[in-house]
């Protein structure tokens, strides 16, 4: 009964739910027993069985008066970026160790107002800040493919992509500030989708660069993205970069097809660098959108190589920002010490790890007097040549079609370079600086059995359709394998 | 671009851990100079782009950023706000002491 249980993807688990095949709280208790055989995997923080139990009888109850909505009984997890009110967020990091938020994210908040099933909190890297989910204060998140291998799940959005491959949640929220949500959803097989900038509301996600994170999901279809989207996204007056715009029914856009629709192909994203099984992938992905109907061109973006130096300024610059905040005071962790200075500074030092230290020294440093022009001026300004490279772009074509990462995952504790590391987000971060929707769907796997994804980006607020793009290039990949280490 | 050209050292590591509230220890300083030395260096790339007559982009929105009237919205949730504080005291904060 269980393992059919986890068989129901988002999509198909609603509807079966409706159909009354099997009750929420069946389907809850199955992903419990999931979760407890995929702890090795590390994904969850926290898990909130008594808080799951009560919201899956509840929406029970729905079902049976009919007042169903449009995620009811359906099981998810949470990345520890997002605030839950009265559940433990701590961003993976020592510093919010024991931070129980007395308020609840909007984006979560509209979950459950759509009837969804909270299991737990899902590991990230600490702060959103890495590509491996190495930067975890409570350790590393175990990829699910080659289970004996110990690779890594990508980062930050790991722990979500680990579960969400393991079948230990039937979907996940992520956050995406260069590519913590595509980069590890490539990893581990499975869809991530980043919405345009401003789409899900930033109230209550704990905060790395302001102007660039972004809520969004992580599941195994393109649909379950689609569904899990329609009830994160909308105006927030709480948060003023919010888009006061009306997202259409995503639902409405999963069979629309590319019909005469142009694709472009950035000549800057085929560089060195890039595995072959990838590269064989990509140039199939082509070939399937031109067979769906869609015209291909080659197109440019010029700036594309100055991305990720634009990105590691910009940043570490709003992080260093953000994290003033935790200072020992209000929240956290505090180590005492006698003047409030070096209270400040042992707190700081013993409760942040590695990376975060490093990225508010980098950004502390581009932001100081005699610097700030020279790094974070020149970076903004660099900023607008990329995204300007893409306005031009989407006056010739309509999506933009790359590979997600340079390479499939690697192993655990083999990247030990932070330069090396920040390589990972090559494909992903011009999007981002650009504010633009980027989606990363499973196509294949590589010679030693590992996912590889697809990014296909969009102009701003072109989700639905990027959803009906990805939706033919899903319906082509036919990418239906499961992780060996995915729950049974 | 002429500050470029100052490569960090540990000084300035100490001025920098000073100015984000960091206790770095000693045996950690060398590393994370040799780190910040990189990744200064890496993002060096940008002075190949001319950006002379470029206005900087901080933010991608295109929307105004709307404002509210100037009203309480929230208030009377003391216990709350202190909730998490590691120290508090008749409604406040507590630090170290900042006053001789």
């Amino acid at each position: 009964m269980m393992s059919d249980l986890l068989k129901f993807d988002l999509l198909s688990a609603s509807i079966a739910l409706k159909n009354k095949e099997f009750s929420s709280l069946e389907l809850t208790n199955a992903y419990f027993k999931a979760i407890e055989q995929t702890s090795a995997l590390g994904a969850y923080l926290e898990i909130v069985k008594d808080h799951s139990i009560n919201m899956a009888k509840a929406s029970d109850k729905n079902f049976k008066n009919g007042t169903a909505r449009p995620l009811e009984g359906l099981p998810i997890g949470v990345k520890d970026m997002f605030c839950t009110k009265d559940i433990k967020t701590t961003a993976s990091s020592k510093i919010l160790e024991n931070f129980c938020p007395t308020y609840e994210s909007t984006v979560t908040q509209n979950l459950w107002d759509d009837g969804a099933v909270m299991l737990g909190k899902l590991s990230c890297d600490e702060f959103a800040m890495g590509s491996s989910n190495e930067t975890a204060a409570r350790g590393n998140v175990v990829n699910p493919w080659l289970k004996n291998s110990k690779m890594s799940p990508g980062g930050s959005s790991g722990g979500s992509a680990s579960a969400v491959a393991a079948r230990s949640a039937l979907a996940a929220t992520g956050t995406d500030t260069g590519g913590s949500i595509r980069q590890p959803a490539a990893f581990c097989g499975i869809t991530g989708l980043k919405p345009t900038y401003g789409r899900c509301s930033r109230w209550g996600i704990v905060a790395f660069s302001s102007s660039l994170d972004q809520a969004g999901p992580l599941t195994r279809t393109v649909s379950d993205a689609a569904l899990m989207l329609n009830s994160m996204a909308g105006h927030d007056k709480k948060d003023s970069t919010s888009a006061n715009l009306e997202m259409p029914d995503l639902m409405n856009y999963l069979d629309k097809g590319i019909r005469g629709k142009k694709i472009g192909i950035p000549k800057e994203y085929t560089q060195d660098g890039i595995s072959d099984d990838i590269v064989k992938y990509y140039e199939k992905s082509i070939n399937w959108l031109k067979e769906a109907g869609a015209e291909i061109l080659l197109v440019s973006l010029p700036h594309t190589k100055y991305a990720l130096p634009v990105y590691y300024i910009i940043a570490p610059a709003e992080a260093s920002s953000n994290l003033a905040r935790y200072d020992g005071v209000r929240y956290g962790k505090r180590n005492e010490a006698a003047s409030l200075d070096e209270m400040y500074e042992v707190t700081r030092g013993n409760g942040f790890g590695e990376e975060v230290k490093r990225r508010i020294m980098i950004g502390t440093y581009v932001l100081s007097s005699g610097y700030y022009d020279a790094y974070y001026l020149k970076a903004q300004k660099v900023r607008r040549l990329i995204k300007e490279d893409f306005d031009n772009v989407f006056e010739e074509v309509d999506y933009i079609l790359t590979p997600s990462t340079p390479t499939t995952s690697f192993e655990l504790g083999k990247k030990q370079d932070p330069l090396t590391m920040y390589l990972n987000d090559i494909f992903t971060v011009p999007a981002s600086l650009a504010g633009l929707p980027g989606i990363s769907l499973p196509v294949g796997l590589d010679k030693s059995g590992l996912p590889i994804g697809i990014q296909l980006i969009a102009n701003s607020f072109d989700e639905p359709g990027l959803i009906s793009t990805a939706r033919v290039l899903e319906r082509s990949a036919e990418f239906n394998f499961i992780a060996d280490g995915a729950a049974k | 671009m002429s500050n470029k050209e100052s490569i960090v050292d540990i000084p300035t590591v100490n001025k920098i851990a000073r100015l984000s509230r960091l206790n770095i220890p000693e045996a950690s300083k060398q590393n994370l100079t040799n780190d910040l030395n990189n990744i200064l260096g890496f993002v060096a790339q940008l002075d190949e782009v001319n950006t002379s007559d470029v206005k900087p982009l901080a933010s991608v929105t295109g929307h105004k950023l709307p404002l509210r009237s100037d009203k309480v919205t929230d208030g009377n949730i003391e216990d709350l706000v202190l909730k998490n504080a590691p120290e508090s005291s008749s409604g406040f904060f507590v630090v170290p002491k900042v006053i001789e």
